[in-house]
């Protein structure tokens, strides 16, 4: 077969037409193979591809759970607040985009590019936040040109509004966005957080975040491929958290932290009856509200490298030797162990020599023959000096921790420190040597090695008040749902009774009133108050050399010097017991005890009208309010020189 | 002039896969546009009433006479390519229709069928050694190609350059080339292609790809790909049902209405839909492949043939490049896409291989 001819059929072309039909099937099968992979093998894969590519999730945030004071006032709120999200998968001229957002938000290239590089693990196409809290006019315009710039959302959402803001800066706490350990620790427990979220970093907000966060709701919407919306699929509104009644009660709050104001320092003020705390403010305070809404890391390494420590909450952190806010505790054990009875006389000079040393008494002139109660009453260093020997190191730490000293007192916010109560076995332990009675000396007036927190104190007072039982400080009464319905409802909590008997307690009692009633009471000026104050003042020293000698220096490092006042009111009727620190204050009775009497009276006294119960009515004027509200306490609560008769201890 | 026999012997079976895939067709385009186009499903009712007309004429013609046509038709082609260069219109960068008042022509459509014709013609006539078509043999058959070959690239085409490309070395083969011209000619493009790739700069071989073909995606050649792929894969095994996808619905897929139908079908059918229009494309081409052989002439069993070639590499193409396995190239899927030109071409494709079976029972 060598030519051609056009009447022949072409046979010649069957066999390679054979050819053709296998390349046919060949094609067709791998094809076939192909869609199989696609559509039974990877089908799953795909699907997921394909709602993810046209269904965006729309977090609706919920709103965090409102807090009230005691009596219902509101204390932290929530406010709406424009907020920026990107989308980069449907962003589609980054150019164009960069250049709008730097023009309508001021939004460098590197701070997106940072934004989004922090959020590397995210889901695709999960909104990633931009900015927070948008000026009106730049929310705007953002909207306006929302088509034009496809991948950016504007949405609101609800942003906490502390309203006394700093007031309740450390007893509340703040919010922040959520960081990666707390993700990863929370992912564990299936806690359904996820990049951008906020959360309770510190105070209340932290511990009850699991109440007060609520359920996030979200929005499901069907988009084209240039983002646009469709159609609303799926709408789940968002559920807002439990609502919150502290035990603390504003008036109280609010005039503590005025008087604590420009001062470093703590004042805690417990009912005696419950355990419930009514104050807890620690100075200086920082801005809740500066530190929820994304704070820069300018401002925010500031905050943490400030040498007065803005964020330790001094009132539960903060360590400090009781000194002689001590002597009643002391009295009591003594009284207890009958190494003294009330009636008991003995010489208390200017100073006791002891092992060749001089420890002297804060009073140049002594005291003379006193009994227990006059040595509290005039806060005599060198009676408890020689009662303190009697008693022993272990007699006065046994008692102390009776009292709850060294020992977290379980309140619920986080953090709290445990406290320093000094024992020889402890001291072997910790430093290898043995305990010397001279130390003694110094932790029979509360000093040396004993440090308490101002809390501790404040509950060991609350205890003596109440006639022995210790409670633990709550902070929370109730919580609620949003509706009002009360879900939980935190009753009193008590601990422990302390050891002393009922009669021995009372010549305590008797001893603490003596002080702010009786001729040479340390803080005698309070019974102008007539709010029945009784207390104990003190003068806490910080020198770090531990020089047992000058624990009693009596002008020296003044300025170092810490002053304590402890107390409660009214003394036959113990409603309020009150522990305010006051650092570096000097004396007790002139630096701590006017803010504590500004605090009895804000508690006990009649009310001043109009003392912060009506919360401002614009959040951007919060700030402005809280300073007003702070100059109205400032006048309520002077501390003039006039009212200190040069008493300390 | 119509002989009777035609209907008594009509190939009902070869045009009842037309009507089939030309159904899945519509019903396909009806889906992807309903929503963002409906004009384009009713424009495209009239583009198949068009076709069965082309249909119509191919079967009832006597294929001998386009064989005495072939060159002419061929000539013609070249003129309407011609043209195109000059008074077409522009679409999206590319001077490819003619504009016709009433609708566009695509002449590169028919110069598929030209080239087809005019080489069945050319190896009819000519006669072929045993041993091959030798260098010189395949001259003519060389400007047959590259002259509607460079008109399609220059609009530019690459789709239905590559066709052409391929319908002529398929045929080419399969009319036998001698063994030596063949390693020669191969030999040739493996040696220029890569030296001709490296003369080129980055920007350069980044243009002239854009230049080949500017319909490509412009946000990443991935895109396009993944985004069928997304459709192709989420319709699973049984489909979300028709008009229910998602992806060519809401604009993800470009060209989901044109080269890209085939993930809108998928989408709504799943694998059981895609199995059986795969069928149906397999049993075309196998029948086409059948009516080939059964042809009483050469000339009938390479108008068959080519034809039958055709719509296989535009099916294989297509199929290959929409679930991710060919690169991007704008090639349609036959009796699928939408496409007015394409969809003419390929009924008179189908017209012609019902044409050539049917005499090849007859006569």
């Amino acid at each position: 077969m060598s030519e051609y001819y056009p009447d022949k059929g072409p046979v010649e072309f069957k066999r390679r037409a054979t050819v053709a039909v296998v390349i046919a099937w060949a094609a067709f099968s791998l094809l076939a193979a192909r869609l199989w992979h696609l559509q039974a093998k990877e089908g799953g894969f795909y699907t997921d591809l394909s709602q993810s590519n046209s269904i965006r999730l729309i977090k609706a945030v919920a709103p965090r759970g409102i807090i009230f004071d005691r009596n219902g006032v509101k204390v932290a709120d929530n406010r709406p607040s424009y907020d920026l999200f990107i989308i980069p998968e449907d962003v589609l001229n980054w150019d164009m985009t960069r250049a709008m957002l730097k023009g309508m938000a001021g939004l460098g290239a590197d701070e997106i590019d940072e934004k989004i590089d922090n959020a590397k693990g995210r889901p695709p196409f999960q909104m990633i936040r931009l900015k927070e809290d948008l000026p009106w006019d730049e929310a705007v315009k953002i909207e306006s040109y929302k088509y034009e710039i496809p991948g950016l959302i504007l949405d609101v959402t609800p942003k906490r509004a502390y309203i006394y803001g700093p007031a309740f800066a450390h007893l509340i706490g703040h919010l922040g966005e959520i960081n990666e350990k707390e993700l990863k620790g929370l992912k564990k427990k299936g806690a359904g957080y996820s990049l951008g979220d906020m959360i309770g970093k510190y105070g209340l907000e932290k511990a009850r975040e699991k109440e007060l966060r609520g359920a996030d709701g979200g929005k499901k919407i069907e988009v084209d491929a240039r983002g646009r919306k469709i159609k609303l699929i799926k709408g789940a509104p968002p559920y807002p958290g439990l609502e919150i009644r502290l035990t603390v009660d504003l008036k109280t709050q609010l005039s503590a932290y005025a008087a604590m104001k420009d001062m470093a320092g703590a004042a805690v003020a417990i009912e005696p009856s419950t355990g419930r705390i009514l104050a807890m403010v620690s100075s200086p305070a920082f801005d809740p509200n500066a530190l929820s809404t994304g704070i820069s890391s300018a401002d925010w390494i500031k905050l943490v490298e400030n040498p007065l420590d803005i964020l330790n909450n001094r009132a539960i952190q903060g360590l400090y030797p009781p000194a002689s806010t001590f002597k009643p505790i002391h009295a009591a054990a003594a009284l207890e162990e009958k190494v003294i009875t009330p009636a008991t006389e003995i010489f208390s000079g200017p100073s006791l020599w002891f092992a060749k040393r001089e420890y002297r008494d804060w009073k140049e002139g002594g005291h003379g023959i006193i009994k227990v109660h006059k040595a509290i009453v005039e806060s005599s260093d060198t009676f408890f000096y020689q009662v303190g020997l009697k008693l022993g190191v272990e007699g006065l730490s046994i008692y102390a921790k009776n009292f709850g000293l060294g020992a977290k007192t379980g309140i619920e916010l986080p953090n709290e420190k445990n406290g320093l109560v000094p024992s020889s076995a402890w001291k072997l332990k910790a430093t290898g040597t043995r305990w010397y009675e001279g130390e003694t000396i110094s932790l029979a007036v509360g000093q040396g090695f004993m440090l308490a927190t101002p809390l501790q104190l404040a509950n060991a007072y609350a205890a003596i008040a109440n006639g022995g039982t210790l409670y633990l400080p709550q902070t929370v009464e109730d919580v609620r749902a949003p509706d009002g319905a009360v879900l939980e409802r935190f009753s009193p909590k008590a601990l422990s009774r302390l050891k002393i008997s009922a009669k021995n307690l009372e010549v305590v009692k008797e001893a603490l009133t003596g002080v702010t009633h009786e001729e040479g009471g340390t803080a005698l000026f309070l019974k102008a108050s007539n709010l029945k104050i009784a207390g104990k003042t003190g003068t806490a020293q910080v020198t770090k050399l531990r020089e047992r000698v000058k624990n009693i220096e009596k002008t020296a490092y003044k300025y170092r010097d810490h002053a304590w006042f402890a107390g409660y009111a009214p003394y036959d009727d113990p409603k309020i017991a009150v522990v305010v620190i006051v650092e570096h204050g000097g004396f007790g009775a002139s630096a701590a005890a006017p803010v504590a009497n500004a605090i009895f009276k804000a508690y006990l006294g009649e009310a001043a009208p109009n003392a912060g119960q009506t919360p401002p009515s614009q959040p951007s004027t919060i700030q402005a309010a809280a300073q007003k509200q702070t100059e109205t306490y400032d006048t309520l609560s002077p501390r003039g020189e006039g009212w200190v008769r040069g008493i300390n201890d | 002039m119509i002989d009777r026999r035609l209907f008594t012997h009509f190939d009902w079976f070869t045009f009842s896969l037309t009507a089939a895939l030309t159904a899945i067709g519509l019903a396909s385009v009806y889906s992807a546009t309903h929503a963002q186009m409906p004009a384009i499903y009713k424009k495209e009712v009239y583009w198949i009433i068009i076709g069965l007309a082309g249909l119509a004429a191919a079967v009832t013609i006597n294929y001998l006479l386009l064989e005495r046509l072939a060159y002419a038709l061929w000539g013609g082609a070249v003129i309407l390519l011609v043209s195109v260069l000059f008074i077409g219109k522009t679409t999206a960068g590319a001077r490819r229709w003619l504009n016709l008042g009433l609708f566009s022509l695509q002449p590169s459509e028919l110069a598929k069928l030209a080239l087809i014709i005019a080489l069945a013609k050319y190896f009819t006539s000519r006669p072929v050694p045993s041993k091959g078509l030798a260098l010189k043999d395949l001259a003519l058959p060389a400007v047959f190609l590259l002259v509607p070959f460079l008109l399609v690239v220059k609009q530019p085409d690459l789709g239905t350059a590559i066709i052409l490309w391929l319908i002529f070395w398929t045929m080419t083969l399969m009319v036998r080339v001698r063994t030596r011209t063949l390693v020669g000619i191969v030999a040739v493009f493996m040696a220029l292609t890569p030296i001709a790739w490296k003369m080129l700069k980055g920007y350069q071989k980044a243009r002239l790809m854009s230049f080949l073909d500017p319909a490509k995606d412009p946000l990443g050649t991935g895109y396009h790909v993944m985004q069928s792929k997304i459709a192709i894969g989420s319709g699973g095994i049984f489909g979300k049902g028709f008009t229910n996808g998602t992806q060519g619905n809401l604009m993800f897929l470009p060209e989901h209405h044109t080269d890209f139908i085939f993930a809108v079908y998928a989408e709504e059918w799943g694998l059981a839909g895609s199995m059986v229009l795969l069928s149906l494309f397999l049993i075309l081409i196998l029948n086409g492949f059948n009516a080939a052989n059964d042809a009483k002439d050469r000339f009938g069993f390479l108008v068959a043939f080519g034809m039958t070639t055709m719509l296989f590499w535009h099916v294989a193409i297509n199929l290959g490049m929409v679930s991710g396995m060919l690169p991007v190239v704008g090639v349609p899927l036959p009796f699928i896409s939408y496409g007015g030109s394409f969809l003419v071409t390929a009924m008179i494709a189908a017209g012609l291989i019902i044409n050539i079976k049917m005499r090849g029972f007859m006569f």
